[in-house]
């Protein structure tokens, strides 16, 4: 399918749904309310069958207090891609895990978990990735500090 | 909710009323040679059995992607280099085609060819010295030695373009950091010549050798279905018998115009993992031997190197096939000459989880077979 055909079908699943703008892949809108149940469809839908996870982050907004998950998908039957952007709250984001769908998911929502501080209900096994267990705080938000860090000058 | 590792291998589990032999928790690195670098396998077994197998990592995280927020578009493609180390050439064009899609930038044919040949001549590179390493971890020491001196070869040729053994940084928005030495051509053609009937001592060595085929051979099996949801890519997928190489899929570089195939496996085991690599190899030299004729005049920079790089707002993302797998960035740009946030889709990261499904069962001789069929890059993954 091409993006615009994919858009087209996708947008039509809920009238919640929106065009994600500024982005080269194809980006979708999508409430964490109604996220559930759009990824049961991208996923069992023959006519997406997104079968592989292509990987799953996010991006820190302090500006605008969210942070926008995002999850990359690509069908590897029919090649197409489509990205879903979710914006949740900085303080206590917390969304649905995707693992039993994407079984992948549960290794790159730990990722997400350690750098943003995503809280995924029903995850298997919700453990830091990269860093240690007793680390404080989610490096990769914008506002994050620890005593290493060097101011710059320049 | 959120757990840490003790209470993963807390035995609070195992029922004592039950008769079994004891279960108990054995760590398989940081520091082991055939974990390649510096990965922490916790491995619960029972007597030789693999039950459980909890990848660590983290041992080697240097914080890239909050690094690469602190500095320019063409300075982030540096730290591509220390991701996946065998690929830097392959990591640079794709951070550098991203920001050129964001920018755009425009880039010639001459400066496409390039890159399609030094890509290729790396992934050669790459997989002889796999092929290397697989035989060590495997117990026989002379590949290593084998893969190591044809693997020189390579590493001289990018020595005299690029002037880097293995950190290449060579390639950044606009074009090349430097043309090709003028004897590349010549280099590359004596280094085909040389190669080729090298496949066939590899096979007489390695691949028929009947000790390494019952070491591989239904250890680790993967099918197509699960090999997708784990979300492996590259060779590792391909021998799972699903043909997924961005090379065919959306064709970059100058791909489009050469004449290849992609070697698929059947089983998915690390026998099929192995001679998806053994065969890619081979198709690498095809694709360079079409190419290294007619490189295309022009400049091998089409701006200036110093000149300021300012991509509109927005997300952009790009992939490509690396040696490893399917190696992405993505950028999310505010409209500065900083990137808001630079995110690295390695392919050993989603590769390395494959093996905690794959491998529970088998025995600590098998682990050590899969971990290496993978051909996993530490660094890469850790990031």
């Amino acid at each position: 399918m091409t993006p615009e055909e994919l858009q087209g079908i996708i947008l039509g699943l809920d009238s919640e749904l929106s065009l994600r703008e500024a982005s080269s892949v194809l980006m979708i809108k999508v409430p964490a309310s109604s996220l559930m149940k759009i990824m049961v469809s991208l996923k069992e839908d023959p006519r997406f069958a997104f079968d592989q996870l292509q990987y799953h982050t996010a991006l820190d907004w302090p500006a605008e207090d969210r942070i926008e998950c995002l999850y990359h998908f690509c069908s590897t039957q029919f090649h197409h891609e489509l990205m879903i952007s979710v914006s949740l709250p900085r303080t206590n984001p917390v969304l649905p895990s995707v693992s039993h769908l994407w079984p992948i998911a549960e290794w790159q929502e730990r990722e997400v978990y350690d750098m943003f501080g995503v809280i995924y209900e029903n995850h298997p096994d919700l453990r830091r990735i990269l860093l240690d267990d007793d680390w404080k705080g989610f490096p990769l938000r914008k506002d994050y500090k620890d005593e290493f860090m060097l101011e710059r000058p320049w | 909710m959120v757990k840490t590792l003790e209470d993963r291998i807390n035995p609070s589990s195992t029922n004592d009323s039950v008769l079994s032999t004891q279960e108990y928790f054995v760590n398989m690195g940081p520091q082991h040679p055939s974990t390649h670098g510096v990965l922490r396998l916790v491995l619960k077994l029972d007597g030789e059995t693999v039950r459980e197998v909890i990848p660590v990592l983290g041992y080697i995280h240097r914080g890239m992607e909050k690094k690469a927020e602190t500095i320019g578009y063409r300075q982030q493609i540096h730290l591509t280099d220390r991701l996946d180390y065998l690929c830097s050439v392959m990591n640079n064009w794709v951070s550098a085609e991203v920001v050129e899609k964001a920018a755009k930038i425009e880039s010639n044919e001459r400066i496409q060819t390039i890159r399609t040949i030094v890509a290729e001549l790396q992934r050669i590179q790459s997989h002889l010295l796999w092929w290397g390493v697989f035989g060590m971890d495997l117990g026989a020491f002379t590949p290593f030695l084998y893969g190591f001196r044809d693997r020189e070869k390579i590493t001289k040729i990018f020595e005299d373009t690029i002037g880097a053994r293995l950190t290449m940084n060579y390639i950044q928005p606009g074009g090349l950091m430097y043309d090709i030495h003028p004897d590349f051509v010549k280099d590359v053609k004596s280094f085909l010549t040389y190669i080729k009937p090298l496949f066939a001592e590899y096979d007489g060595l390695v691949t028929g050798n009947i000790i390494i085929q019952e070491r591989l051979r239904n250890v680790g099996i993967m099918d197509a279905k699960t090999a997708i949801a784990l979300g492996t890519t590259g060779p590792v997928l391909r021998a799972s018998g699903v043909a997924h190489d961005l090379r065919k899929i959306k064709p970059y570089g100058v791909y489009s115009k050469v004449d290849f195939a992609i070697p698929i496996g059947t089983v998915g085991d690390c026998w099929d993992r192995y001679a998806v690599r053994m065969l890619e190899m081979r198709e690498s030299v095809k694709i360079v031997e079409q190419l290294i004729d007619n490189v295309p005049e022009g400049k091998h920079l089409t701006m200036k190197a110093g000149a300021k790089i300012r991509p509109p707002a927005g997300v952009y993302y790009e992939e490509m096939e690396t040696a490893r797998g399917i190696f992405g960035v993505m950028i999310n740009s505010d409209g500065t000459e900083k990137p808001s946030r630079v995110y690295y889709r390695t392919p050993n990261f989603h590769n390395i989880w494959s093996i905690t499904k794959i491998s529970p069962g088998g025995r600590i001789g098998d682990l050590v077979a899969i971990m290496s069929s993978l051909d996993i890059v530490v660094p890469d993954m850790d990031r």
